[in-house]
């Protein structure tokens, strides 16, 4: 079976979460098609054991619209014998995969966390009411759609890389296609992302005002991690709903989830519960969040994390050292 | 302007859901059912857009009887009318289906949902309803402005936001952060028990996928909880650096 993989990318950088998705992939189909908007670095679908890459060119497709996109992806989907397309489950994945399911009348199977066979059957593996549940879902069509969530595959090279054959697809757009089109992007310059960082550091109301999150900016900083927040700090007004971690905010799976001054309300553990680690600092040895914890502290958080500053400074010079 | 608010009703964050021990089935029994929180924002979004541009707002829900009950929230909140199509066996795509019929049937300029409901937390309401009208979607989205037919939108991607431009007729996604929800004064309640709720049936649609398993995940966590002296917090570390190997 022959499975494509949409292949997010910024100027040619491709985005991990694309990454995963063709390892995912490899694992359960003969031959890989990396599907691309434009030009992505062929050296990395190279190294990732792609065996043939498809550009999608079309001038239609200079200003980024959702609608075209899954438009193109369906129609080069309809043309070649392509059994299932993964996507990445980040915010443009989890737009393009349903559109691209209706376009080409198939099974949408979102957000999975796992997949496999059964009977020589796709079957995939999705949280339901926030983690709380795993459903083991099939498809009931022949084709199938399927978004990733993001760190829950890892991304591997392959063992050889593959000489990939280079084609481009040329699909037919007109203005009806592209009824919605992004006209901007404005980043958060020189701010990790809750959703693409490795590390998430986390305060909470333990931090008592939005003076004392200088405190987890530097824990973060140090790890080399993004600062999240918790539903209360946010409402509060103490940091951007852009940084909220939780049911209403953004759900994570970073490798290191570190909470700190967060009682680990459900709506809270809604967001991080599939992260690898958790990790926290409580002063309340009863606090929720140190029922899901991996590890944890009990202190004050104002005691806690300058020495936990200091300490993770030393680890990281005689490590580098 | 004609715009269709579809709400949903989901069980409490905080209820507990089991699965049978064969994996076969849900376990729901005594679960509170509530308003999807997004739909809130959905709800008060559609009031908002009314009060400006004028028209008319319908709440749909696709579901069992009882969230007949959201219907009545939406109606206490400002919504004109309300309409619930009853079914409990039709997957995502089969609800979709539903929806985008009646969007069609009443002619909507804007449909608005919830960014996720959180029974399935799936996202893609938005996308599939737009794809099955030929309409535009736009998901996630935080800030919403529409001038004539002219649609400029705001939506949270990694890293950052993107801007977006678009036509009406679109299917809109929101989150928290475009609007503050109104509560309900007790006068609009009252008044929204004698407002009419169309009761339709449901067109019947093939599923595209099924759940054949439901397993309440295994806590594989360490949970090693130390104390605050430098001892300890120097073993936090060691933990992170050397065991789970994450710093």
């Amino acid at each position: 079976m022959t499975t494509a993989v949409y292949i997010e990318h910024r100027a040619g950088s491709i985005k991990r979460a694309s990454l995963e998705a063709i390892t995912a992939a490899r694992g359960i189909a003969d031959r890989v098609v990396g599907l691309c908007i434009g030009t992505a670095d062929t050296q990395t679908l190279r190294t990732y054991g792609v065996h043939e890459i498809v550009a999608i060119e079309h001038a239609m497709l200079t200003r980024y619209s959702s609608q075209a996109v899954a438009e193109a992806i369906a129609q080069y989907v309809r043309s070649a014998a392509v059994g299932a397309l993964f996507l990445g489950a980040t915010a443009q994945g989890k737009e393009l995969g349903p559109r691209v399911a209706v376009l080409l009348e198939t099974a949408y199977l979102p957000d999975c966390v796992a997949l496999s066979k059964e009977a020589d059957k796709l079957v995939a593996v999705r949280p339901l009411f926030a983690g709380k549940i795993r459903a083991t879902v099939e498809p009931l069509t022949e084709r199938v759609v399927v978004s990733l969530r993001p760190n829950m595959f890892t991304a591997r090279p392959a063992e050889t890389p593959t000489e990939p054959t280079q084609t481009t697809f040329s699909p037919e757009l007109s203005q009806e296609h592209c009824r919605v089109v992004v006209t901007d992007v404005v980043r958060n310059e020189g701010k990790l992302d809750v959703l693409e960082a490795d590390i998430v550091v986390s305060g909470g109301r333990g931090l008592k005002g939005p003076e004392h999150f200088a405190l987890i900016e530097q824990l973060a900083a140090v790890l080399g991690g993004a600062v999240g927040a918790s539903r209360a700090v946010v409402d509060a007004g103490w940091r951007p709903h852009s940084e909220q971690v939780g049911q209403t905010g953004k759900t994570v799976s970073p490798n290191l989830y570190l909470a700190c001054g967060i009682s680990g309300a459900v709506q809270h553990l809604a967001g991080m519960s599939s992260s690898k680690v958790i990790a926290a600092i409580n002063k309340d040895k009863d606090a929720p969040i140190f029922k899901v914890a991996d590890y944890g502290i009990v202190g004050d958080v104002f005691e806690v994390i300058p020495k936990l500053i200091e300490q993770v400074k030393q680890l990281k010079q005689s490590t580098a050292s | 302007m004609n715009i269709l608010v579809c709400v949903s009703y989901v069980p409490d964050t905080a209820a507990k859901i089991g699965a049978t021990p064969d994996g076969s089935a849900l376990q729901l029994q005594g679960v509170k059912y509530i308003l999807n929180p997004y739909d809130e924002f959905a709800i008060e979004e559609a009031l908002l857009q009314r009060e400006k541009h004028g028209g008319r707002v319908v709440a749909l829900t696709v579901g069992d009887a009882a969230a007949t009950e959201i219907l009545r929230t939406a109606l206490a909140m400002g919504a004109d009318a309300a309409a619930i199509v009853t079914d409990t066996t039709l997957d995502s795509y089969g609800v979709a289906v539903q929806i985008a019929e009646y969007a069609r049937a009443m002619n909507a300029d804007l449909v608005l949902l919830g960014r996720q409901s959180i029974d399935h937390d799936s996202f893609q309401m938005a996308s599939t309803v737009g794809a099955l009208l030929g309409m535009p979607s736009i998901s996630v989205v935080s800030k919403l402005d529409i001038e004539g037919t002219r649609v400029r939108a705001e939506r949270d991607v990694e890293g950052g936001k993107e801007i977006l431009e678009a036509e009406l007729p679109i299917v809109i996604s929101v989150q928290k952060g475009i609007n503050n929800p109104r509560y309900p004064k007790l006068p609009d309640i009252m008044k929204a028990k004698s407002k009419p709720i169309e009761t339709l049936q449901a067109q019947s649609v093939p599923a595209r996928s099924r759940h054949i398993r439901y397993e309440v995940p295994q806590q594989k966590r360490a949970n090693i909880i130390l104390g605050d002296s430098d001892a300890d917090i120097a073993e936090f570390v060691r933990l992170l650096h050397e065991e789970a190997k994450v710093i």
